[in-house]
């Protein structure tokens, strides 16, 4: 039987980036991306209505150029793939400029700069253009309707999910983190008066306080503007003293025993 | 005709175009002839003929619905000639399409699968790195395993939804990529 499609506009070309050409050297840039360095380059060339296997390669090249730069000009960042590709075009400009073997002995075209880019363009085109007819397809599966998912435990869209939904959430979850941990400043205060009672407990407890040993539980530079603060004015005001039992050794906090205690 | 109670081999034939009919309308996926087969305990060449019957009966009548082949399965779904009458009651429209560099990627790998970065690179000429993301995302294609090479690069390939999503029978459906060689210039 006979089924006769609807008739769709496929508008490939509306959706993607071109240029008007303009008249002289000017060119009017339609605002947008090409998909890539090959697309604009297939472009240029279609515009110039040049033969794909005698790419007129200072034309085209300067055309390209022209193109980057007014990309730059509007602040559009541009791929380093681009950039590359004007290398690309620049170099084979370039060995074009130099007398080469043009034919073998057989008459054979040998050895022409362009090949490899030819090649390559022609190959991204056929791609190209299967592009074209993936996004014609799914136009027409766009009109095709199936029924709604009957529900079932199989198909809970809230288990069924892939590994890559999973890892995706995970990532996001764990920047949402990031972020909470990023507004979390605080700074602990312990006053000097707080550090001096520390001091003394730990003296009255032990007799005896190695410094070092004190100092490094200190968690950071305040508390040990602190700390040496407090022992400063613990050995003033208290009975306390400092010993240092041979040069260079520890030093010693210690508790003056007082006679009859 | 045996009226067999758990006999699944006495219906006749309209029963089993019935039957069939049946669960591809409950199917969530497209389902395979093979699977028809099990469930309903026919062989397959009658029930490939009972689902050509059935195509057929829905073709003659030019019912709003169709039966057609797709991803390795059969399915049920409106004609595209009243998707205006659906997207009105549905009251949807047409979802965000591909942009142009998620199509070219897709052909790439859809074409060259299984395909790592680097090849898809050298073909488009451009990191297709989002892209690759986006189509992931979209369950259009899928990893295939490591490329046993240097740096043991990841390989993709088409997912069962992109022939769904692409009404594509299997990948084989695609024309070759030779095809469009000709329509070069």
């Amino acid at each position: 039987m006979e089924q006769q499609p609807e008739q769709f506009s496929f508008d490939f070309y509306k959706e993607t980036a071109h240029i008007d050409g303009g008249s002289g050297d000017q060119l009017k840039l339609t605002l947008g991306e090409f998909a890539g360095p090959l697309d604009l380059l297939l472009f240029l060339i279609k515009q110039e209505q040049a033969n794909i296997f005698d790419i007129p390669i200072a034309k085209i090249t300067n055309e390209y150029l022209q193109y980057i730069r007014l990309m730059k000009q509007l602040d559009i960042s541009i791929a380093a793939d681009f950039v590359v590709m004007a290398a690309t075009l620049i170099e084979i400009k370039s060995k074009m400029l130099l007398p080469r073997e043009i034919t073998t002995e057989d008459g054979e075209e040998i050895d022409d700069p362009r090949k490899e880019l030819v090649d390559r363009l022609l190959e991204y085109e056929k791609f190209k253009l299967a592009a074209e007819m993936l996004y014609e397809r799914t136009t027409i599966e766009q009109a095709v309707f199936t029924r709604g998912q009957i529900e079932s435990d199989e198909n809970n869209a809230e288990i069924n999910a892939s590994v890559f939904d999973l890892l995706t959430v995970f990532q996001k979850i764990l920047s949402r983190h990031k972020e909470e941990v990023m507004m979390e400043i605080h700074r602990e205060e312990v006053s000097l008066a707080d550090m001096i009672r520390n001091l003394r407990k730990k003296i009255f407890d032990e007799l005896e306080l190695d410094l070092v040993t004190f100092f490094n539980e200190m968690h950071n530079k305040r508390e040990l503007v602190t700390a040496f603060m407090a022992v400063l004015e613990i050995v003033r005001t208290e009975s306390v003293k400092l010993v240092q039992r041979k040069t260079f050794g520890s030093i010693i906090l210690r508790k003056i025993e007082k006679a009859g205690v | 005709m045996e009226s067999g109670t758990e006999s699944t081999i006495s219906r006749g034939l309209a029963e089993l175009i019935a039957a069939v009919e049946a669960l591809i309308f409950v199917s969530d996926d497209p389902i395979s002839a093979k699977l028809l087969s099990e469930v309903l305990g026919e062989d397959r060449e009658t029930i490939e003929a009972a689902l050509e019957a059935l195509k057929n009966e829905y073709e003659v009548r030019e019912s709003g619905l169709q039966i057609r082949e797709i991803a390795g399965g059969w399915q049920i779904s409106t004609r595209t000639q009243y998707h205006d009458e659906v997207r009105q009651f549905l009251k949807t429209r047409p979802s965000a399409k591909l942009s142009l560099a998620s199509l070219e990627t897709l052909s790439v790998i859809a074409y060259k699968q299984p395909v790592t970065v680097p090849e898809i690179l050298e073909i488009r000429g451009v990191q297709s790195a989002s892209a690759i993301k986006t189509l992931l995302e979209k369950r259009l294609i899928i990893t295939k395993g490591h490329k046993e090479t240097v740096g043991r690069p990841m390989q993709y390939g088409t997912s069962k939804d992109f022939l769904i999503q692409f009404g594509l029978k299997d990948l084989t459906e695609l024309p070759s990529i030779e095809d469009f060689e000709d329509l070069i210039q």
